[in-house]
């Protein structure tokens, strides 16, 4: 039964001027709308940057990120160095906290649980925490520890970030742990590993680049945090690397300057907006390379 | 001919060589495993029952069947592989010279540390060649200079001519072929007495299936060698003895188990089979 073969349409055509006119006007419109859909969705983002690096550089200088902070907003000039010290602080406090229970509580859920009700239950109060405004948790810190213990203090700032930022590391670490492909836990386990073993020698060190990534996203989200700093953190002027004294942090001081009618005090929000933007890039970036450090070379 | 596709042409195995040596040779092996009447189910699943059979020292066992016929799952009982997964149970005794394995106060750990394992696809871990091969060893708490370990390892799978300059760089970038004679070295490297390969050469081409294929041969001298196949004409080449495994419908209920057909000299089950099932799998008409 011998089969006819197709006739080849002469001449043969595979040029776009074979397309019928409809196609190539959607074709053409497709590509349009989504490039302007690209210039629009960066327009915010420049104008952000480039509004705060203009604003900001003008009063950035040595002597603004190593001076204290003017007690009167009126006053021109000062610095931000104790609210850096503020924000490396509790911020660093918070990190401390949050991460390592965060990743134990991943690895929690996703090697030891068998997804058991337990684990469930953890996973959805997860989900709902990181729906929590944060102002709820600032005032959820400022009731149990500073009105308990009548102070206000830089570590019940980080208490309140570190509630923050513990379910968005629960979450993005639980996912990572998942990407890691069973057969990799299976091999550890037939070459005589116990499972702790496993876990700390395969499971973490495979998922280890995303982990980073997920910790340094809280990182960068508590860093900016406002509202559950003002009534946890106190105020100060000059710097504290106490954590059991007042703070300030740079978020906050935005939030006070920027709120005031003065040209300093406006100067010195953009300075401190600038100052905190560079922070959060800076450690980002710092915290990429320690990751592709530690990925093995290939 | 090394062409690992499905066996439509199977007919016999290669030419049956010297048997009647053979035979008499390996019968005077010690047993290492003894199993009887095993069988495993997961859940109210039951995969596969009453598997009885003998795994003689310094030979390579084959087990071969359709899909579905439970022989991974029993391959996964022999290093307690099933315990892994929820609601596995097994029933039957297997004795790993003469100790019960599923005896409670058995350790699965110390199982897996004497009886190593190769998976079907090719599992390297995301870390050095070296730090691949030097794992086993590590987490049995050897310290301190593994070279000699890694390379007597990498030697013995076949594959230290080939990586020698490159023991830093990840195992992730070997080719396929290669990345299952590292976990073959890796395997080797926490010097288990049985090694259990489950589909090793299914995830790779001809000349690397007839690589592994060599270094099995090789390194049966030394080592119990237990091997899930569904290449035919695989387990007629490497293997002394074949487990013949179907699966047959159950009697309650809708699900399908499998039972242990024929197991012989793998010359005879290829050549002489006593159950016809066997026959008509191993001629190619079904499965």
């Amino acid at each position: 039964m011998a089969l006819v073969d197709p006739p080849v349409r002469e001449p043969l055509d595979l040029t776009r001027a074979r397309l019928s006119t409809r196609r190539r006007l959607a074709d053409r419109a497709a590509t349009a709308v989504i490039s302007l859909a690209c210039v629009v969705a960066l327009v915010p983002l420049v104008a952000v940057v480039g509004y705060v690096v203009t604003r900001g550089s003008g009063i950035m200088s040595w002597e603004f990120l190593t001076s204290d902070i003017p007690r009167q907003y009126r006053v021109e000039g000062g610095g931000m160095y104790p609210a850096i010290v503020g924000t490396l602080l509790i911020t660093g406090l918070a990190a401390l906290m949050a991460i390592p229970l965060g990743v134990l509580g991943a690895v929690y859920l996703n090697e030891l649980s068998r997804q058991n009700r337990t684990a469930r239950a953890i996973r959805f109060l997860a989900d709902v925490m990181t729906g929590v405004p944060s102002i709820v948790m600032g005032l959820f810190v400022y009731t149990i520890w500073v009105l308990r213990f009548e102070r206000q203090s830089a570590f019940a700032g980080a208490l309140a970030l570190a509630c923050l930022m513990l379910p968005i590391v629960i979450r993005s670490t639980e996912e990572m742990l998942r990407l890691v492909p069973d057969e990799l836990r299976q091999g550890s386990v037939a070459l005589g590993s116990h499972q702790w073993r496993t876990i700390t020698s395969v499971v973490l060190p495979t998922a280890l680049p995303g982990i980073i990534s997920g910790a340094m996203l809280a990182i960068a989200r508590a860093a900016g945090e406002t509202a559950p700093l003002v009534f946890t953190v106190g105020l100060v002027y000059a710097p504290s690397w106490s954590v059991s004294d007042s703070s300030t942090a740079l978020s906050a001081q935005i939030f006070r300057n920027a709120s005031q009618p003065f040209a300093g005090a406006q100067d010195r929000a953009f300075g401190a907006a600038l100052t905190l933007i560079v922070l959060v890039f800076a450690f980002t970036a710092l915290s990429r390379l320690v990751a592709s450090r530690l990925a093995v070379e290939s | 001919m090394s062409d690992p596709t499905p066996a439509s042409t199977a007919l016999a195995p290669s030419p049956p060589a010297a048997p009647a040596v053979d035979v008499l040779a390996v019968q005077e092996e010690p047993t290492v495993f003894d199993v009887q009447g095993l069988s495993v189910h997961y859940g109210a699943f039951r995969a596969v029952r009453d598997v009885d059979l003998q795994i003689r020292r310094h030979e390579i066992t084959a087990f071969i069947g359709p899909s579905g016929c439970g022989k991974s799952t029993v391959l996964r009982c022999f290093n307690r592989m099933n315990d892994l997964i929820e609601g596995a149970r097994v029933e039957g005794r297997l004795r790993y010279h003469g100790v019960d394995l599923y005896d409670p106060a058995v350790q699965p750990v110390e199982v897996r540390r004497r009886i190593g394992m190769v998976f079907q696809k090719p599992n390297p871990f995301p870390k050095s060649i070296y730090d691949n091969v030097a794992y086993g060893p590590r987490i049995t708490g050897q310290k301190g200079n593994l070279d000699d370990v890694v390379e007597r390892s990498l030697r013995a799978a076949a594959l230290w001519d080939e990586v020698k300059d490159r023991l830093k760089r990840s195992a992730l970038s070997l080719s396929g072929g290669q990345q299952q004679r590292l976990c073959i070295a890796r395997a080797i490297a926490t010097d288990p007495e049985v090694l259990l390969m489950d589909e090793p050469c299914s995830a790779l081409d001809p000349i690397a299936t007839a690589r592994i294929e060599d270094l099995m041969r090789e390194i049966k001298e030394r080592y119990t060698i237990i091997i899930v196949t569904h290449n035919m004409q695989q387990a007629a080449r490497v293997s002394d003895r074949t487990a013949f495994f179907t699966t047959e419908a159950s009697p309650h209920s809708d699900t399908r188990t499998g039972v242990l057909v024929e197991y012989d000299l793998t010359d005879r089950v290829f050549s002489n089979p006593r159950d016809e099932r066997t026959e008509s799998y191993v001629t190619g008409r079904f499965g």
